[in-house]
């Protein structure tokens, strides 16, 4: 599905990513960890279409098909989901409006009609009570006023909502307490399937422990130092991200 | 030496004529350009008005002679000739020829994004309708309904007709020709506007729409209107069109006032999109108006004012909440694109015990526009437990633009309470992303956060003006981030 290769950026004249290859298939989850700085948000940010990066070499390519003369929003009508790691407030836009204008929007670029508002709602049910929000919670402004976890929720019921092809969930684990990591967990296993994938990324193994990866990977400085299966992100666990350094 | 043509012989006899008093003969339908006691006169006797009229605007020409225009305001501009202008239009007939083809595609596109119906299109863009059945049947019905009642609504000129001796009573009363250069003008020089007076008790059935008197003529550049809410009684007042009003005269200026007797409620609600002048920032209206409520006991006035039009909007509709127990309230969005300056906000003038007044001020500036709230919240001595609320939010794009808060506040009653909020922000690239990033692009993300910030106002207007008034505010702004 996702297929990165030899991926180069810079931002300001500062490499931060230094040849990055990455294939995702349908149906699996990636986990990519490492230290603060190693470049994890920037190749979030630069698959979903952020235009601040010089991208000075490499390609990506979604299906087959290069993305990297596509905008952002062309990038997420064609499934591209980023769950961000700073959701930014919108005062005065509902999270149901909010939603309702994405939703809207995606279908008018496939050429489809706005979705009923009976359908609609139906949707924000169903996807509300699988991630335990309360409707209330809907009628607010966008991200203002949230708790940290609430943002992540609130991202997450977003992806619900929008059912993309790929899923990126930058550090969605930070900010969740406890039980609100095992309820946003159990909602991205739900909406896991054959024909999707999710790449996480996140610094701790804990958020792995719910949402098991097919294969976890280490970025160090630009460029990815290791890849495994879950067994690594333990080992990290253990270890701590030094021993890699040297490698 | 240029040649002493026809037309200035034409011209030199249309002066002279006006010196002799034989106006009836002028059918041009345009006075000359100027200034001068025999213009002031030739307007008021082409309006068949009467003598006291014909004083009262002499009256205020030798006070506004006096007067020296106001440059206080955060507003650059070339300040225009007063003698290079012409001070009476006659309404101009529509031109049977012209068709929806000779009009400006532009405009015609944005009608249709405003979703501005066919017949809509063409009296507004002056070209002949073919069907006027039902806007004039409409208009009929209305006026049936509103005479049932007793409320009076009809253009001013009519009102100082049929009804002189409210005219008489309260123009000028809570805007005296003393006020401002720009009131003074006016009150010399109006052509027309609306009257509406609701009698004691009435609660007004419909939104009184100045749409439905767009065929009675033009309003023309020196408007006057004057609304009177008697005792107990209840008026919904909408100005204006969502519409783009393209005019070819560049000074507006107009005056507006509202009076509510004891426990009458006026909400007055205004959607202004004159041209604001070109992407450059050539042309387009200066718009220098005054309107100010007066509230009696316990008393209501409500000011409600979308703001997207003119090159220049100099505006600050009032309240003076003389009556115990009276509220005052002021919601604003003013937007400014491309080189526009807005100078606008209101004042709050306390005299009455226990009197109330609310002001949520939006400011949108994008492109190289100036967009300043300027307001005056005063408690005068004698007035007890008056309170006051006030929130102006700025909102900007790019980096160009500005946005500037002058809020004054005089407390001369310790028994006050007064709040002032003030926030300003910036649409960020990373709210631009994240929009994108949920498929929306920059243009629809760019109407959703600054609807988002005008809610709390938009929420004021009547149901079907805030719909159109958020479609405006999405066509303002295009294209004001590259």
């Amino acid at each position: 599905m996702l297929k990165i290769k030899n991926l180069h950026a810079s931002i300001n004249g500062n490499d931060i990513l230094k040849g990055i290859s990455l294939e995702v298939k349908a149906g699996e989850v990636h986990a990519i960890m490492g230290p603060n700085g190693a470049g994890k948000s920037t190749l979030a940010s630069i698959i979903a279409g952020k235009e601040d990066y010089d991208v000075t070499d490499g390609e990506i390519s979604l299906d087959g098909n290069d993305i990297m003369e596509l905008s952002p929003e062309e990038r997420a009508h064609k499934g591209v989901f980023l769950s961000f790691q700073y959701p930014v407030e919108i005062p005065g836009v509902s999270v149901t409006n909010f939603i309702k204008t994405s939703i809207n929007e995606s279908r008018k670029a496939q050429g489809l009609e706005e979705m009923p508002a009976k359908d609609m709602l139906k949707m924000i049910r169903e996807k509300s009570d699988l991630l335990e929000i309360d409707r209330k919670f809907l009628s607010r402004s966008l991200n203002e006023g949230f708790s940290g976890g609430e943002k992540k929720r609130n991202e997450i019921f977003q992806m619900a909502m929008l059912e993309p092809k790929l899923a990126i969930l930058d550090e969605t684990d930070s900010g969740l307490d406890i039980d609100a990591l095992r309820i946003v967990a159990n909602g991205i296993n739900k909406l896991k399937s054959k024909d999707n994938a999710v790449i996480v990324i996140t610094h701790y193994q804990r958020l792995l422990d719910h949402i098991v990866p097919d294969f976890v990977h280490v970025l160090h400085d630009g460029k990815i130092v290791k890849s495994g299966t879950k067994e690594l992100a333990l080992e990290l666990e253990e270890k701590g991200y030094d021993w890699l350094k040297n490698i | 030496m240029s040649k002493y043509t026809e037309d200035d012989l034409k011209k030199e006899l249309e002066v002279q004529e006006y010196e002799y008093g034989f106006y009836t003969d002028i059918e041009s339908d345009t006075f000359p350009a100027g200034l001068s006691e025999d213009i002031i006169k030739a307007i008021s006797k082409k309006k068949d008005e009467p003598q006291w009229l014909t004083d009262w605007r002499l009256d205020a020409y030798r006070i506004w002679k006096e007067m020296e225009e106001p440059d206080w305001a955060n507003v650059n501009y070339e300040k225009p000739d007063f003698n290079a202008i012409s001070y009476y239009s006659a309404p101009k007939s529509v031109d049977p020829n012209k068709t929806l083809d000779d009009v400006d595609p532009e405009l015609l596109k944005t009608f249709e994004k405003l979703g501005i119906s066919l017949d809509e299109q063409k009296k507004l863009s002056g070209v002949a309708v073919d069907i006027i059945v039902d806007s004039v049947s409409v208009a009929t019905t209305f006026k049936k309904t509103l005479g049932e009642k007793g409320i009076i609504f009809c253009s001013m000129s009519e009102a100082v007709k049929e009804h002189p001796e409210l005219v008489r009573k309260y123009l000028g009363t809570v805007v005296p020709k003393t006020d401002n250069f720009y009131a003074a003008l006016n009150s010399a020089v109006f052509t027309d506007g609306s009257f509406c007076y609701i009698p004691k008790g009435v609660r007004c059935p419909m939104e009184l729409s100045t749409y439905f008197r767009i065929n009675e003529g033009g309003t023309g550049q020196f408007e006057r209107t004057l609304v009177i809410a008697d005792e107990s009684s209840y008026v919904s007042y909408l100005e204006g069109c969502t519409a783009p009003a393209r005019d070819e005269n560049q000074l507006h200026a107009a005056v507006v006032e509202l009076i509510s007797m004891d426990d009458a409620e006026i909400k007055y609600s205004t959607v202004q999109n004159w041209f604001p002048g070109s992407k450059e920032g050539k042309g387009g209206v200066f718009n220098f108006v005054t309107k100010r409520g007066i509230c009696h006991n316990r008393a209501k006035i409500s000011w409600t004012q979308v703001e997207t039009g003119s090159a220049i909007t100099w505006k600050y509709p009032s309240c003076i909440l003389k009556g115990d127990d009276s509220v005052g309230e002021f919601y604003s969005i003013a937007v400014t694109n491309n080189y526009q300056q807005a100078d606008t906000g209101t004042k709050m003038i306390h005299l009455g015990n226990n009197t109330k007044s609310t002001i949520i001020s939006k400011g949108v500036s994008a492109g190289f526009s100036q967009n300043s709230y300027r307001g005056l919240v005063h408690i005068s001595p004698r007035a007890k437990n008056a309170r006051n609320f006030s929130q102006c939010d700025s909102l900007l794009m790019g980096d160009q633009c500005g946005a500037h808060t002058f809020p004054y506040i005089e407390v001369k009653n310790n028994t006050a309470k007064i709040e002032h909020e003030a926030t300003t922000s910036k649409i960020g690239e990373e709210q631009l992303f994240y929009c994108n990033q949920r498929g929306i692009n920059t243009e629809k993300a760019i109407a959703l956060i600054v609807n988002g910030f005008s809610k709390d106002v938009l929420n004021k207007l009547p149901m079907e003006f805030a719909v159109e008034a958020q479609k405006l505010l999405e066509i303002s702004l295009e294209g004001s981030v590259g």
